[in-house]
């Protein structure tokens, strides 16, 4: 237990610093309630130190995702959250200032905000970290429902309310889906706990295949995740939630549960096991067979429908869409052998492309959040359709970049990272085998390129129009903060900071594959600090049988 | 030294966008200019007998990415040094041609063209897939910008063809490169102590990686590549995206275009596709040789009905490099040679066609051939040049075109089947005279349409737009650079000036010691040729072995009618 608890620092951290923005949002002082987001940084900045400085222990399975995913955590969640600091009760703090109203804590968000941001992001360390299923459920749900509440909290309009429920009401279904899909692997394999999951799964394929009701464990948990990651066929909401959230909420959206589903999803498939004893293989049938037919289906329709929208949100929901497709790719194809730290190891390309996407995606939404228009209704708007950023250049040129370099970054440009990330996916899908996949992703790359380059021209080339929407535009306060936070990040991000990227790929280096595979016929293999209990289970029991017991 | 090379147009980019605005023509100037005159040093003076080297020189590597393979390695041949000095060249020139056409927007204008400059070198001297395939991408960038903020009315459809076109292409083409690299990695490279092979992307490795690969295999690699490649060239049904990207371009875009971007295509196909797949490429030689020609006959039909001369010239870029591809899928030293020496050339006088075009279109402000006549009575000086430069395009013997398009149609007509081994000068091959003969037919209508323009725009009586506002006369002409004209609403004199004459000379001495005296060129490209012809011979050798008797002897019978249809076609080509 307290081993357990000593690998979670980062979170304990962040969790306490959340409980402080809590009670210092609803201060009656303006000065104290505008500590909130640099508290959250600092927790943030805090949590990321505590990653690097204490030894992260997740399953044997993949030993170093964990540290990775909580250090991806904590960078794009500063991006984030350099976004997300003009929004909250910006009207309100407004009327307050001018003398319209009087602070009433019992209208103010700012608190409620702040620390669903921070819970949200603790659940994602969490689900890094996650050893076993009820842990997993517990910390996907956490990642979850304070977005739901941010979704319909962030901003006054209907459309919001709107999103926030269908948010909720497919999400609660999503997560009913993948807890069955647990229930059932529980039933299965008789443990919850993910490195006796995986053992148990080895033992059933050697005694002539896997149980049914483990595969049908699996692949409803697959399919309820992937509401998570936004995959078909989950994937209905995505657009309009996009839209509806206001954008640094969206950014969240693209980004968290995203990499929350997929850590999640990336643990189960580590634990069913990619074919052979080293992890080099294929998923076993028809799990393979399911998530190919996904990847491909994701990709395609993500794509061209991107390619139809005219609203930037939508488009980039679409698009995150498609992402998810490409992951499912490397996912698919799998880490290729033990002690794979070359290229074509598909479990780290999703890693890094996590990282890629995350920080291109955050960019392109902090352009369209630090520009409004006026609505109809007199007030103001935020920016959405392609009209709103044509001829941006003209207006912003900082800003016109930012947008450039976050979709060449997201169509996978090279020099940028999203390049460097997408290569290894094309290798990894190779490597395993999957030619036509991988000619499907190309392909499906080419058709991204076509909306990614509309976003492009649009800001860089065309003059804004004179319809009218064009002269209604100002940048937002905040607008200057997150601009240098992301021009600093897109810029730095891709190639010249290269030893970075080496780095993800070091921590994402699913070093000691083997070792729970080998465990059931030889010593386990050496772990950086072994767990007791993880560690001494899987060699306790080399002979287990699926015995449905609580431990 | 390559990197620096790669660097120094780069560097003056970094510096464009802090330069005052009228610093900024001299500050490209001085790095493109810089770049020639090291590039020039490098490959002229640095006692370097490129006769003689049989590797690369130059090489150069910088660990970059150790942990998936990546590398910055570079070199040159003498193929790619000879494109590159070919880009170094095009580079003051293009800034040159600028001077008065680009007065808005100058920092962008020559960042972009700068940093272009740089991806144009490191494609051909790059040494590794990744780092080729980075810089041949990051080439689209800098045209887009050219293209889609500098260009004429159409420009946003045509930078958005030209983008999506290429970077189609190229995502498939990366797609078997990597195809390639990780069959290296799984089947022949010493296994690691992973259990993987060790990954690399190093480009020779990588070509002899590819060879060993089983013949299906070897297929679907070549026809990824070609079809990444094959858009850039533009091979024919593939073109579409040229003419448009080439008339809505800025007079330098259109330079640079033609002059260099269109032969990343084809230097592509001869220093990774072939060599890659020779197997492949002799077997899918006559379908590229079909398209090719298609593309040389039927566009050059097409160039006939343009009203445009610029579109002309741009669809005459496809017709033309429909003659390299012929060439080097000849497959034989000759035909090599030939291609080679057609990129560099047409990269001269189709450039030069471009500049010539652009210095009329800053004048009359209209590219329209119904409009423009008897410019010659005008503009003596632009006249010449202009005739000299479709004639040299068009091939005419003395000018450089005449010789690499000859070499391109002998070596197709040599690479005749085993039959004519035996003879003088054949070589093992499946093209064949039957090729040759259709591919003549769009030399005349090359030449047909090269004249008719030359006959409208430089000849007959004098026609231009500013006619009405009373700028006729013939007479005079231009008493050459320096002179404002008067009467002139722009501050370019009436005919070229000195600034113009300077942007073509250059090119001018080039294409005419290159048609007289083409020799130290081509010899430095025999080993190079030699060594992918030998490369093909074997690919067929193994093919030959492995048809068996059975096959060889249908071969031999295809070759024996190959001879005797050519025999009646060789006298046809005699009358």
């Amino acid at each position: 237990m307290l081993d357990k608890i000593s690998s979670l620092w980062p979170e304990i951290c962040l969790f306490s610093v959340t409980c402080v923005v809590m009670l210092v949002g609803l201060s009656s002082s303006l000065r104290v309630r505008k500590l909130c987001s640099p508290l959250a940084a600092l927790g943030l900045l805090t949590a990321g130190f505590l990653v690097v400085t204490t030894e992260a222990s997740g399953t044997s399975l993949l030993p170093n995702m964990p540290s990775y995913g909580k250090l991806l955590t904590c960078g794009v969640g500063l991006l984030l959250l350099l976004l997300l600091s003009g929004l909250p009760d910006r009207r309100y703090e407004a009327m307050v200032a001018t003398g319209r109203t009087r602070f009433s804590a019992l209208r103010t968000v700012r608190a409620e905000y702040y620390a669903f941001f921070l819970f949200s992001l603790t659940g994602l360390m969490l689900c890094a970290g996650a050893t076993n299923l009820i842990w997993l459920f517990l910390a996907l749900e956490l990642t979850s429902l304070p977005t739901y509440v941010m979704v319909a909290l962030s901003s006054q309009r209907e459309r919001s309310l709107e999103a926030g429920v269908k948010y909720f009401f497919l999400g609660a279904m999503g997560a009913a889906v993948f807890l069955f899909g647990f229930a059932l692997i529980y039933g299965g394999t008789g443990t919850v706990d993910i490195d006796q999951i995986a053992y148990a799964i080895r033992g059933q394929a050697q005694d002539g295949g896997i149980n049914t009701i483990t595969l049908a464990g699996m692949l409803l948990a697959l399919l309820g995740l992937c509401f998570k990651i936004a995959a078909v066929p989950m994937h209905f909401y995505t657009p309009d939630v996009y839209q509806g959230a206001a954008s640094p909420v969206t950014a969240m959206l693209a980004f968290v549960p995203k990499a929350a589903g997929f850590f999640a999803i990336t643990l189960l498939l580590a634990a069913l096991g990619w074919g052979d004893l080293t992890g080099h293989g294929a998923l076993p049938s028809p799990i393979g067979e399911v998530l190919t037919v996904i990847a491909v289906l994701t990709m395609t329709i993500g794509n061209v429908l991107a390619v139809l929208q005219t609203s930037v949100k939508r488009v980039l929901a679409y698009s995150s869409i498609a992402h998810s497709g490409y992951m499912l790719v490397a996912l698919v194809a799998g880490p290729g052998g033990s002690g794979n730290d070359s290229i074509t190891n598909g479990v780290a390309a999703v890693m890094l492309y996590l990282l890629a996407y995350g920080v291109a995606n955050v960019a392109a939404f902090s352009v369209l959040s630090t520009l409004e228009r006026a609505a109809p209704d007199g007030t103001t708007d935020e920016s959405d359709d392609f009209a709103d950023i044509r001829g941006l250049r003209k207006r912003a040129p900082g800003l016109a970049w930012v947008m450039v370099l976050a979709a060449l970054g997201l169509m996978g440009f090279p020099p940028l990272l999203g390049f460097f990330a997408k290569l290894p996916l094309f290798a990894s899908g190779l490597a395993g085998g999957h030619v036509l996949l991988v000619v499907i992703l190309a392909l499906n790359s080419a058709i991204a390129a076509f909306y990614y380059l509309r976003l492009v021209s649009v800001t860089l080339l065309e003059s804004p129009d004179g319809a009218g929407r064009a002269e209604s535009f100002a940048m937002t306060p905040f607008a200057n903060r997150t601009l240098a936070g992301y021009i600093a990040a897109t810029v730095i991000v891709g190639a010249p900071l290269v030893p970075l990227i080496d780095e993800a790929y070091d921590a994402t280096r699913v070093a000691q594959w083997g070792g729970v595979y080998n465990a059931a016929g030889a010593a386990p293999s050496p772990r950086p600090r072994p767990t007791p209990g993880v560690g001494e289970q899987t060699v306790e029991e080399p002979e287990a049988e699926v015995v449905p017991s609580v431990r | 030294m390559l990197l620096v090379l790669i660097l120094i147009p780069l560097l003056a980019a970094l510096c464009v966008p802090v330069l005052p605005k009228k610093h900024v023509y001299g500050a490209a100037m001085l790095g493109t200019l810089g770049a020639l005159a090291l590039g020039v040093f490098m490959f002229a003076f640095n006692g370097i007998d490129w006769l003689a080297i049989t590797g690369d020189a130059y090489t150069d590597r910088v660990s970059w990415m150790p942990r998936i393979g990546l590398q910055l390695s570079v070199g040159v041949d003498q193929v790619s040094g000879a494109l590159v000095l070919l880009s170094l060249l095009l580079g003051p020139i293009t800034v040159a041609c600028s001077k008065t056409a680009i007065t808005e927007r100058v920092r962008t204008y020559y960042g972009w063209l700068l940093v272009l400059q740089s991806a144009m070198i490191g494609v051909f001297v790059a040494r590794d897939v990744v780092m080729f395939y980075i810089a041949f991408e990051f080439t689209l960038i800098p045209m887009f910008v050219l293209i889609s903020i500098f260009g004429g009315s159409n420009r946003k459809a045509a930078a958005i063809k030209f983008f999506l076109y290429t970077f189609t292409g190229s995502v498939i083409a990366l797609a078997g490169l990597l195809y390639v690299a990780w069959y290296y990695a799984t089947k022949i490279s010493p296994p690691s102590v992973g259990g993987a092979g060790t990954w690399t992307f190093d480009l020779e490795t990588l070509k002899s990686a590819a060879r060993q690969m089983p013949a299906e295999q070897q297929w679907w690699v070549f026809l990824a590549l070609m079809l990444g490649f094959a858009v850039k060239v533009p091979l024919f049904p593939l073109h579409t995206w040229l003419p448009l990207a080439h008339t809505e371009a800025p007079t330098a875009g259109s330079v640079v275009l033609a002059g260099v971007l269109l032969k990343l295509g084809t230097y592509a196909i001869y220093a990774i596709a072939v060599p890659m797949s020779p197997g492949a490429a002799v077997a899918f030689a006559p379908v590229v040789a079909v398209l090719a020609i298609i593309g040389f006959v039927l566009i050059g039909l097409v160039c006939w009905v343009q009203t445009d001369v610029k579109k002309l010239v741009a669809y005459s870029s496809v017709a033309h490099l429909g003659v390299c591809v012929l060439g080097l899928f000849a497959l034989n030293p000759t035909g090599l040679k030939g291609g080679l020496l057609y990129m560099i050339n047409h990269g001269l006088s189709t450039g030069a066609l471009f500049l010539l075009i652009g210095m009329i279109y800053e004048r009359f402000h209209t590219r329209n051939m119904n409009e423009l006549g008897g410019l010659a009575r005008r503009m003596p000086v632009w006249a010449s040049f202009m005739v000299f430069f479709a004639m040299a395009s068009v091939g005419l013997p003395g000018l450089n075109g005449f010789v690499s398009e000859f070499m391109c149609l002998l070596g197709a007509w040599q690479a005749g089947g085993t039959a004519w081994a035996g003879l003088p000068g054949g070589t093992p091959g499946v093209l064949g005279p039957a090729y040759v003969l259709i591919a003549a037919v769009g030399m005349v209508v090359g030449a047909m349409y090269t004249l008719m323009m030359v006959g409208k725009v430089v000849f007959g009586p004098l026609k231009t737009p500013e006619d009405e506002h009373g700028h006729g006369g013939g007479h005079g002409g231009g008493p050459g650079g320096g002179h404002d004209d008067p009467h002139g609403h722009s501050k370019l004199p009436r005919d070229l000036s000195a600034r113009e004459i300077g942007t073509l000379l250059p090119l001018a001495a080039l294409c005419l010691l290159l048609g007289l005296y083409p020799k130290p060129l081509l010899q430095a490209f025999d080993h190079s040729a030699q060594k992918t012809h030998q490369l093909v011979v074997e690919a067929m050798k193994q093919r030959a072995a492995a048809a068996g008797a059975t096959a060889a002897a249908g071969t031999a019978g295809t070759a024996a009618g190959k001879l005797e249809g050519s025999g009646t076609a060789g006298g046809g080509a005699d009358q």
